[in-house]
């Protein structure tokens, strides 16, 4: 390239300009919804944000979901018979399920599953041939494992967090109350205790969205799922700054969002909080 | 006398300090009562057999990390090899002994960071009252909100350059993940520190140090802080084990440091691609991550029975 050519290119884009100015550029055009094309596809970042963000949210969301469904009853039941054998064995498996790295686990995953036993594909296709239940079938097939390893790391740390609120209500009056009006136990557990100890539960699963989209950056890059977090990663590798800093962009958004609905989730469980 | 309970340790002077009734120090009843967790000595016991053996491996398995040996690729394990060998016929003991040390220096530099800046910042706002205590608390919760791995991941992509070219491929990395990875934890330590601040400080025997005229400073030094120090100390443990694990994920992504440098994480990335002819090349460096992170984490539930002298075991 010769230098009169990089010299008009430079000018063009505004590259000479004082660091702020180029700050506010970016900043209005982004504003505008103007995210600029990735330089190594030469598509529109927002377009290839917009393809990718439903299967990293169904891959999160789904998780998510998973988490709560072994957290919930195990934290619970623990938190009824504490310190029995029990509770010191979910506990046990807690700490070695968070202190599993996910790409530690993922890469196991991939070898029992995929390749000692061949059961399922260790690589997540966007674009399956078959219709039908067939397609849900493949589709359901190749999240197992992604799901399974981000669910089963949130919903170590979440064991510990539902033991510990279950055990802070569980020792109340009010409950106390219930069990001598002669309410039976699993009616006082699931009606009156459970439904006061998910309160601030309902907020750590919100507040623990950064750390979920970390893991799903991990997931997404060992599983080659096609969401917004192997985005990054790939265009790390090659540089492309613009998909990085729209990508970064859109976790920040999704953090703030999550924090909010905290907030909001926890004014309207709990009415003794009131924002004012 | 003998048989006879005395009122005070006191009355008796020769007796020897080992005795059990002497074992009232702060120190030995958190030693008593750490004990009292077996998965936390245990995990103590493997934790430093681990440590033992990235400081003194190089010496006991003196083999070169980067001997090339294309005779010997992607073995299994054998005498020859105990951990086996990579694509490049190299020697996966050695490499995990050295990539050990950068794993565990990783996290302690981290854990030092973090530790050092959340005190700072947790003792500051735990004295001053007003828009200081505000500001600081506003600020921590800014911290807490970002999306750690992300950010992570764009500091390091966008100063990488900058910082090999001042420190060094080597330095400049290790600079920027300690730095990066410890300024992104130091949050729970500073919540920690100024609730507990804010209690100490009106106890009695700080009001009595105040009435002797003591500074502030010397009152934080040397009456505040040193009470202040049992949770600090239990998060710092965690801190270990955390920092190690973001240091594995960089590595494991690609964007740690140097490809040269066998981290454990980095292993970890150059083994996934082999997984089926190779699987001891992922298993080996991945059980060694898991094992540091699991002891560390056990130890930290340990010290934190040991240190909270309120807690009935």
């Amino acid at each position: 390239m010769p230098p009169e050519v990089q010299e008009a290119l430079r000018k063009k884009f505004g590259l000479d300009d004082p660091v702020y100015l180029r700050y506010f550029r970016w900043l209005s055009s982004m504003l505008q919804g103007d995210w600029g094309y990735s330089f190594v596809s030469r598509v529109d970042v927002d377009t290839l944000i917009l393809q990718r963000l439903p299967t990293t949210l169904i891959v999160i969301g789904s998780s998510q979901i998973l988490a709560l469904l072994v957290a919930l009853p195990v934290g619970i039941y623990a938190a009824t018979r504490p310190y029995s054998i029990f509770d010191q064995i979910a506990n046990t498996l807690a700490f070695i399920g968070f202190s599993l790295p996910t790409f530690f686990t993922g890469l196991l995953l991939i070898l029992v599953f995929s390749i000692w036993l061949d059961w399922l594909p260790f690589v997540y296709r966007a674009d399956i041939a078959a219709t039908g239940w067939q397609f849900y079938w493949e589709h359901i097939k190749q999240s197992i494992m992604p799901v399974t390893v981000l669910g089963l790391f949130q919903g170590a740390s979440l064991v510990r967090y539902v033991r510990s609120a279950v055990l802070d209500v569980i020792r109340l009056d009010y409950v106390t109350t219930a069990r001598s009006k002669g309410l039976e136990e699993r009616v006082v557990i699931l009606k009156h205790v459970v439904r006061n100890a998910l309160i601030p539960v309902v907020t750590l699963i919100a507040l623990q969205m950064p750390v979920v989209f970390g893991g799903a950056i991990v997931t997404e890059q060992i599983f080659r799922v096609p969401g917004i977090g192997s985005l990054l990663i790939s265009s790390m590798l090659a540089n492309d700054t613009p998909v990085i800093m729209a990508v970064t962009f859109v976790f920040a958004c999704l953090v703030v969002l999550f924090n909010l609905i905290a907030d909001i989730l926890y004014g309207w469980l709990d009415p003794r909080i009131s924002y004012r | 006398m003998a048989g006879s309970t005395h009122a005070s340790p006191t009355v008796d002077p020769g007796k020897p300090a080992s005795s059990a009734e002497r074992a009232y120090s702060p120190r030995l009843e958190a030693w008593r009562r750490f004990r009292r967790h077996r998965l936390a000595v245990a995990s103590a016991v493997v934790l430093a057999i681990m440590i033992i053996a990235i400081a003194l491996g190089p010496i006991i398995w003196p083999v070169p990390i980067n001997d090339i040996d294309f005779s010997a690729t992607l073995q299994g394990p054998s005498l020859a090899h105990p951990f086996g060998t990579d694509d490049l016929g190299q020697d996966l003991l050695a490499r995990m002994l050295y990539g050990g040390r950068i794993s565990l220096a990783v996290g302690l530099a981290a854990m030092a960071v973090a530790v050092s800046v959340g005190v700072v910042i947790g003792a500051i706002a735990g004295m001053s009252r007003g828009w200081v205590d505000a500001f600081l608390m506003w600020l921590t919760d800014l911290f807490l909100s970002l999306p750690a791995l992300p950010l992570l991941l764009l500091i390091i992509y966008l100063f990488r350059d900058r910082l090999t070219a001042t420190f060094g491929p080597e330095g400049g990395v290790f600079i920027l993940v300690v730095v990066v990875i410890g300024g992104l934890r130091w949050m729970p330590v500073a919540r920690l520190v100024r609730a507990q601040f804010l209690s100490l400080r009106e106890k009695e025997f700080v009001e009595a140090a105040r009435a002797l005229g003591a500074s502030p400073f010397r009152q934080v030094v040397r009456h505040i802080l040193p009470n202040a120090l049992g949770p600090v100390i239990v998060a710092g443990t965690i801190d270990v084990a955390a920092a190690i694990i973001a240091e594995s994920t960089l590595s494991f992504l690609g964007l740690g440091f140097p490809p040269d440098i066998p981290t454990w994480g980095r292993l970890l990335f150059d083994a996934k691609d082999h997984l089926d002819i190779a699987p001891h090349w992922a298993l080996f460096p991945g059980a060694a991550i898991f094992l540091a992170v699991l002891t560390i984490n056990f130890i930290g539930d340990g010290l934190r029975d040991a240190l909270d002298p309120r807690r009935v075991l």
